[in-house]
């Protein structure tokens, strides 16, 4: 097997497993700590995209500051783990008639994708056959942003702004 | 790599999240599945950018970053506000619509 | 197959890469050694005692000591902790610290005495993004300590892994920040590059250093760095009278050997990233450019010595002044710095 096929499927491993692992945990401290480790595959497979970039991005602000921020939450609730009575008694999943619907609306869903998937003609070519200097380059990157993506790169900054002053408003203590 | 591997990973990982957002009773756990629903969009987009010689896939997953980054931290406000009141995580906890 | 991979392993070039590997490796354990005696040395020194002594020949000994009475003792772990995390946090700790150094240069590309073909760059791994791989995985060491504050189930401990994650996200910031203002002025991510804009002088005797123009941007950064690696004035996470040592109180023997370790490498680390960005990493005066690495490890030891330094002279913060010097001074300095600096940067041209 080449290299490249190996590595994808490593690393698209580790990314499923992950993201497995994140749901099936009862304890969210496991379960943040999963999803660090699916990042991490994220991050080999941008490798293996040419995005070097992305994939150091994906490391410092998800697995750096975005999970921290969980990790910090998780621990500062103590935050119990799902009870199993709890979960019996309040799940949607038993609830019949909620059930029936929305099973039928999954197997849909995954028929629906599993055929656009199979009439899509140009995906079978290879994405990374050769390597292009463009695209990993950190400089064309910058360009692009800063040019062509320049209004919504501004409305970020004020996104951001309101989420911050947002959360200080939100999780501050209450005066009463 | 064909394209069509990573378009299946990317819809692989969005089922999951969507199964994780479906199943779980955990607002925390909640929040963890829709950044894996993001991030699946991303490889999508970066697996796209790729195969069509442009970096504007790149480009839009650094905004979905961002969009993740504000949801984290409101939802994350919000879910310490929630804890403080019902000392419970479980969504079913805040079905009434004032307390 | 297996002819062409022996092949492949007995290749001058493959040996010459596992030999740099090899010294970055080894050569961390020996700093971290080497720091744990010196850190004794200077405290005995700044507070005029004598320091270890009875081990070796002016207890030179005493770091294989220290290590030796690690390695006998009792591995305790809290009944209530959490076992699997427990382990794994100091794991953590220490294998991001390791892997910080990789893409570090450390002297001029080399062809070890001519027995090379070509000329290979002095690093485990010469990325392209190095400036950012280094962001990266410093900002995976916050995981060991806050996993081990959890994971003990012991309330020190618990808050001195609150206190480290909440001081590590803070002072990334202003790390970051100084790491762009180096960055654009070199026009470069890449760390050998960022070294070899910094050769040469200015009216033939003032070095080409960074520190120079960016002096700022050095005090931000070096202090940051000074609170990422948790180290006095800012150690929190491990303040000794009011926490007892806070993340790392539940633990023991080599567990605990190798957070401290992962404290000695990444000062080491963070050294290294300095002296690379401010004081133009190998390039220095008198010593041919072949032998660059001792400008490197002189500089290193410099500012290592000065970690030890500031430990022993300047008292801890309170907390409150430690997140509003983070927020309202680090911060806003950098930011200015970088502003500043941009404009410099497009009215001169570059560099």
């Amino acid at each position: 097997m080449a290299t490249d096929a190996l590595l994808f499927y490593a690393f698209a491993g580790v990314t499923v497993i992950g993201a497995l692992l994140v749901v099936s945990q009862k304890n969210p401290v496991y379960s943040v700590l999963s999803l660090i480790g699916a990042f991490f595959g994220l991050a080999g497979l941008y490798v293996g995209l040419e995005a070097p970039f992305v994939a150091v991005v994906q490391i410092i602000i998800y697995a750096g500051a975005i999970m921290v921020l969980f990790l910090f939450v998780v621990m500062l609730l103590n935050v119990p783990r799902e009870d199993a009575a709890e979960w019996d008694r309040s799940h949607p999943l038993y609830r019949p008639m909620a059930v029936r619907i929305g099973a039928a609306m999954a197997v849909l869903l995954a028929l629906e994708l599993g055929w656009a998937l199979s009439r899509a003609t140009d995906i079978g070519g290879a994405v990374n056959a050769e390597p292009n200097e463009r695209i990993s380059s950190v400089a064309e990157l910058g360009e692009v942003l800063f040019t062509r993506y320049m209004f919504a790169f501004e409305v970020t900054s004020i996104l951001i702004i309101a989420a911050m002053v947002g959360a200080v408003v939100l999780a501050r203590k209450r005066q009463e | 790599m064909p394209l069509g591997h990573y378009l299946v990973l990317s819809g692989l990982l969005f089922a999951i999240g969507t199964a994780g957002v479906f199943l779980r009773r955990n607002l925390i756990t909640l929040l963890l599945s829709v950044e894996i629903m993001l991030n699946a969009v991303n490889l999508a987009f970066v697996a796209f950018g790729r195969a069509h010689g442009h970096v504007d896939g790149q480009i839009i997953t650094f905004f979905v970053m961002t969009v993740a980054a504000a949801e984290a931290a409101v939802g994350l406000a919000l879910v310490i506000g929630l804890f403080r009141h019902r000392e419970s995580l479980n969504p079913e906890a805040f079905t009434s619509l004032k307390w | 197959m297996v002819s062409s991979f022996i092949e492949f392993m007995t290749s001058p070039m493959t040996i010459a890469y596992l030999t740099i590997v090899g010294i970055v490796f080894g050569g961390l354990q020996i700093m971290a050694a080497v720091m744990v005696y010196a850190e004794r040395k200077v405290a005995a020194f700044m507070q005029q005692r004598v320091g270890p002594y009875r081990v070796g020949p002016q207890g030179l000994l005493q770091p294989v000591a220290d290590i030796l009475k690690l390695f006998f003792k009792e591995e305790l772990r809290p009944k209530a902790a959490d076992a699997f995390l427990f382990t794994l946090a100091p794991i953590i700790s220490v294998a991001a610290a390791y892997l910080a150094f990789a893409p570090v240069p450390f002297g001029a590309p080399t062809d070890f005495f001519g027995m090379l073909p070509e000329k290979i760059p002095v690093q485990v791994s010469d990325v392209n993004v190095a400036v950012l791989v280094i962001f990266a995985v410093a900002s995976m060491g916050v995981y060991g300590i806050v996993l081990a504050g959890w994971a003990s189930n012991s309330k020190y401990s618990l808050l001195g892994g609150l206190r480290s994650s909440a001081q590590m996200i803070s002072y990334e910031l202003a790390y970051g920040m100084a790491l762009a203002t180096v960055v654009m002025m070199a026009n470069s991510l890449s760390l050998r590059e960022i070294v070899d804009a910094q050769q040469g002088y200015w009216f033939g005797f003032i070095p080409r250093w960074y520190v120079i123009p960016q002096a700022v941007g050095f005090f931000v950064f070096a202090c940051a760095g000074i609170a990422e690696t948790n180290r006095a004035p800012f150690d929190f996470p491990e303040a000794e009278q009011e926490l007892v040592a806070g993340y790392h109180t539940e633990y023991s023997s080599m567990r605990f050997a190798m957070f401290f370790m992962a404290e000695y490498i990444n000062m080491v680390t963070v050294s290294a990233v300095a002296t690379n960005l401010y004081l133009g990493g190998w390039h220095g005066p008198f010593i041919p450019a072949s032998y660059g690495w001792i400008w490197f490890v002189l500089k290193l030891g410099f500012l290592l010595f000065v970690y030890l330094w500031l430990r022993w002279t300047l008292p801890r913060f309170r907390y409150d002044q430690l997140m509003s010097f983070g927020w309202k001074v680090l911060l806003p300095l950098a930011t200015i710095n970088l502003i500043l600096t941009a404009a410099g940067v497009l009215y001169f041209g570059g560099y």
